[in-house]
């Protein structure tokens, strides 16, 4: 099975029923997509599939078609895609665990809508925060929003 | 090795000097001096590779050549503290906040805390003041125990950290002026340099360490006022949170070792012990290593996780029954009669006589509250890694008691706690849950049962759900009658509830003896004073396991105390806001000033639109009184939260962001649960088990929120738990006046839709 995580091809040998999640973590490595329900209800594993959010943790590998991103691929603690740089101006995280997931929801519907209102991040960004981070989540995507549309014009 | 052996005869050597110092524990001159644990846990490798050939010049403070690491020893659960706690001694140390480096460090009796920074609320009457001596009786007993909780960390360290902060500076500056053979006072410090201007000689601290960590250290510096403070007061970047928006984090899920192995375990959801299983199936699935019996269920090791959740749920039990009644229903029935026939745990205020005055008056208000069983449901489910090799075994996981920790996994492998290295990490939330052991017990276990491969834990979140140590349901009932003043006349409030306090000692080996103060927290220390008033605690014998939940016991009494003052104002024809400041005036001024502060913020005397309402509550707990004011909205879907306005007098504003963030937090987890937390018991069974059937707050239904942060003196305060028990109480209020219904349990969505 080959699949292709942040542009780095990978060779394996799994079960196609095993969740996308647990192939990038267990078998991969790679840790910022993170576990936290088992059936799609809290984001926290959300990645992109050719720029598409995605619940990893149910999502069967043998079913996966294109290029995956995980927060890693996004950008690095170095080299800050705009949306996380915006999260840490906001000083959005608290336990940080669901961040890796808003953060890849977050960049998959500004990708779609550069000028979201309130409405349509409440329908897009539907993934759980315990911590209650919601209002500065909230703030940061509009200030991203502002942000890329500003480096744009 | 060469190199290794002088590095470590340096490390023993600067720790001697280092404990000399008493750095700390000189401050508290009634304790014995506390070794500095630093040194050995360098030499054992705790901090990290090369951290044998750096300084600790404090049990706080390690110097190497890269920067400054500041053991930040409380468990960063995402509160914030860990950069909070740093800022304090940066701010004394005087180095550059991009300098800074935060590490939990090792379990250590040094790091013990100071529990009764939990509580220390301006009682007023000698009642209050004995429930204040049991406080301080139980505090005396957790002396040299580590615990992150009871809101106490950033109280318990305002004057220990920045004192090692100030005494290290110290230190450094008379190595620089013993070397340029100068007087100390004639140096300054800026950003980790010492200066000397009139000469313009610079030395880093780093070139002045290893002088500085042999130096004898003054256990009472001098500390900076707070006019001069550049990091005290101000909101800090937190040390976190790079790593927290580019998935570099490591929480103990993430840990990788080589050759690692995945487990989950499977427990009796009754909650007691297993007679047999059969684990022939699992044993037969791809990946899975090993099945290893647990004293109430198994665990199964796979080459992956995925594999072992697989494997796990083929696994026949034949289980034993539950010790505690078989659903909710038979819990408050068991609490309805305890309540008449149990003596109380404790009187928790008694002013003049309200029996008797309820007794001869008319009019009175007489009702039965009630609060479910809740789940912590924190977004990482329990999760552990485990290495034994050689007799030692290696823990990394989050956990609030790593001292009892680590002593307890040591029983378990059956081997000394000087080989048990327990590596505290950050953690996708805990709100109390990782207060206990039974995860601790779990992975010695396992990691003594496959020797020499690290094993990784992680429970399904069916299992998180299931086997969680509940907040307790909690049931009150309350008499109260209205004076002609426009104040309750007489309150009576008698509560009961599981004792949290000694249950959680019985499972962690701790006896705590005299009165729960927990049973009443939030109600006989409510800041409200009324002519005759009692508030009596009762200590259920229901063993249904239960644990800290965020807030504790003012988590169900602020709904119960605050929704019982909201009805006592209406049954009067009074304003709830008018009747709480009449209750607060001369007699509790930050309250009464909360109060004042919360009525213009919510413009609270401004009339709504005819389909919307407010509603009010005001709690002191863990020292800071906290006002929220809901505003509701009657939509076609439901019942929609427009906004929450909150004013939190936290005594000493340390770090406002952050104060801002925990209240915005306490306000979502609050909401949460009175609107649908709720954890039921069926056939001895929790019914929940995932998000699906035991959800939380949403994005699209969370309020706006105005936040205002008042400085009312008292010192500093607690603030990762204060912001929780008003907004229960406030919502249920805000749907009374909206709707005219009166609902005295919750979630209040059993009752009303919310949109």
């Amino acid at each position: 099975m080959q699949l292709t995580v942040n542009q780095q091809p990978h060779t394996l040998e799994v079960e196609p029923d095993m969740p996308l999640l647990w192939v990038l973590r267990d078998e991969l490595g790679i840790t910022g997509p993170k576990f936290g329900c088992g059936i799609a209800q809290c984001g926290a594993c959300t990645v992109h599939i050719d720029g598409q959010a995605v619940r990893s943790c149910v999502l069967p590998v043998g079913s996966v078609q294109g290029d995956i991103t995980t927060i890693e691929g996004l950008g690095q603690p170095e080299k800050l895609h705009v949306v996380q740089r915006v999260w840490i101006e906001q000083q959005v995280a608290q336990c940080g665990y669901c961040q890796p997931g808003q953060i890849m929801t977050a960049v998959a519907l500004l990708s779609q809508n550069p000028d979201p209102s309130d409405a349509d991040i409440d329908a897009a960004m539907t993934n759980l925060c315990r911590c209650g981070t919601y209002p500065r989540i909230r703030a940061a995507v509009h200030q991203a929003a502002k942000t890329i549309r500003e480096a744009q014009a | 090795m060469s190199t290794l052996g002088t590095l470590t005869r340096r490390g023993l050597l600067l720790g001697s000097a280092a404990i000399a110092g008493g750095v700390v524990f000189g401050y508290y001159r009634y304790r014995q001096p506390l070794p500095n644990p630093l040194p050995s846990a360098m030499l054992a490798g705790d901090l990290g590779e090369g951290a044998a050939s750096s300084h600790a010049l404090t049990p706080y403070l390690v110097i190497d050549q890269e920067g400054f690491t500041i053991i930040t020893p409380r468990t960063e659960l995402g509160q914030g503290i860990q950069t909070t706690l740093a800022a304090l001694v940066a701010e004394e140390l005087d180095i550059d906040w991009a300098d800074v480096r935060v590490a939990h460090g090792p379990p250590s009796a040094t790091y013990y805390t100071d529990i009764s920074a939990s509580a220390a609320p301006p009682y007023d009457n000698s009642a209050l003041a004995n429930t204040m001596r049991n406080v301080m009786g139980v505090a005396g007993r957790f002396m040299g125990m580590q615990l992150t909780g009871g809101s106490a960390s950033t109280r318990d360290a305002f004057v220990k950290m920045r004192v090692a902060g100030a005494a290290a500076r110290q230190a450094l500056v008379e190595a620089a002026a013993q070397r340029w053979g100068l007087q100390a006072q004639s140096l300054t410090t800026r950003n980790g340099v010492v200066e000397h201007a009139a000469s313009g000689r610079k030395l880093t601290y780093q070139a002045l360490a290893a002088e500085a960590a042999q130096r004898e250290v003054n256990p009472e510096p001098a500390l900076k006022p707070r006019s001069q403070w550049r990091y005290l007061g101000k909101s800090m970047p937190r040390t976190d949170m790079v790593s927290k928006c580019t998935g570099t984090a490591t929480y103990a899920i993430d840990v990788r070792l080589p050759d690692m192995l995945y487990a989950t375990v499977v427990s009796n959801p009754q909650r007691a012990g297993m007679n047999s299983f059969d684990a022939s199936k699992a044993k037969a699935m791809r990946g899975v290593q090993a099945i290893v019996p647990l004293a109430q269920g198994v665990a199964v090791v796979a080459d992956n996780t995925w594999r072992a959740f697989q494997a796990a749920q083929t696994i026949a039990f034949d289980w034993q029954d539950a010790a505690y009644p078989a659903d909710s229903d038979a819990m408050f029935a068991t609490m309805r009669a305890e309540l008449d026939t149990l003596s109380p745990d404790a009187v928790h205020r008694d002013v003049g006589d309200a029996v008797g005055t309820l007794a001869a008056s008319t009019n009175v208000i007489n009702v039965e509250y009630r609060a479910p069983h809740l789940a912590h449901a924190a977004l990482e489910p329990i999760t552990a890694v485990g290495h034994y090799s050689g007799g030692k075994l290696h823990i990394w996981t989050a956990i609030q008691i790593p001292t009892v920790a680590k002593k307890k996994a040591a029983e378990v492998a059956g081997i000394d706690e000087d080989d048990v290295h327990l590596h505290v990490t950050v953690v996708g939330g805990s709100f109390g849950r990782r207060t206990e052991l039974d995860y601790i017990v779990q992975i010695a276990t396992i990691a003594k049962a496959m020797p020499d491969r690290p094993v990784k834990l992680t429970w399904r979140r069916e299992e998180d759900t299931q086997q969680d140590f509940y907040r307790p349901s909690a049931l009150a009932r309350m008499q109260g009658v209205m004076g002609e003043d426009g104040r309750p006349k007489a309150m009576q409030m008698d509560i009961i509830s599981q004792s949290t306090t000694r249950g959680w000692g019985q499972r962690v080996g701790l006896g705590i003896p005299g009165p729960d103060r927990i049973l009443a927290e939030g109600a006989g220390d409510a800041p409200y004073a009324a002519e005759n008033h009692q508030v009596r605690a009762f200590a259920s014998s229901l063993e249904v396991p239960g644990g800290f939940w965020r807030s504790v016991g003012a988590s169900y009494n602020g709904f119960f105390h605050e929704c019982f003052l909201d009805e006592l104002a209406h049954s009067g024809g009074r304003d709830p806001m008018e009747m709480r400041l009449a209750m607060t005036q001369g007699t509790f001024a930050q309250a009464h000033a909360v109060l004042q502060k919360l009525r213009a913020l919510s413009k609270w005397d401004q009339p709504l639109a005819e389909n919307k309402a407010r509603g009010l509550a005001m709690t002191l707990s863990f020292g800071s009184y906290v006002g929220q004011v809901v505003e509701v909205e009657q939509t076609e879907r439901g019942i929609k939260i427009a906004k929450v306005y909150c004013v939190a007098d936290v005594g000493l504003a340390i770090d406002p962001g952050n104060i801002e963030a925990q209240l915005q937090s306490g306000i979502v987890f609050g909401l949460t649960a009175a609107m649908m937390g709720e954890i039921t018991f069926a056939q001895g069974r929790v019914q929940q088990s995932n998000f699906h059937d035991y959800p939380a707050l949403r994005m699209a239904q969370t309020p706006a929120m105005e936040i205002s942060i008042l400085e009312g003196g008292g010192g500093v305060q607690g603030i990762g738990e204060p912001g929780v028990p008003p907004v229960k109480a406030a919502l249920a209020n805000a749907v009374f006046a909206l709707t005219g219904k009166r609902i005295r349990e919750y979630p209040l969505q059993k009752h009303v839709q919310f949109a």
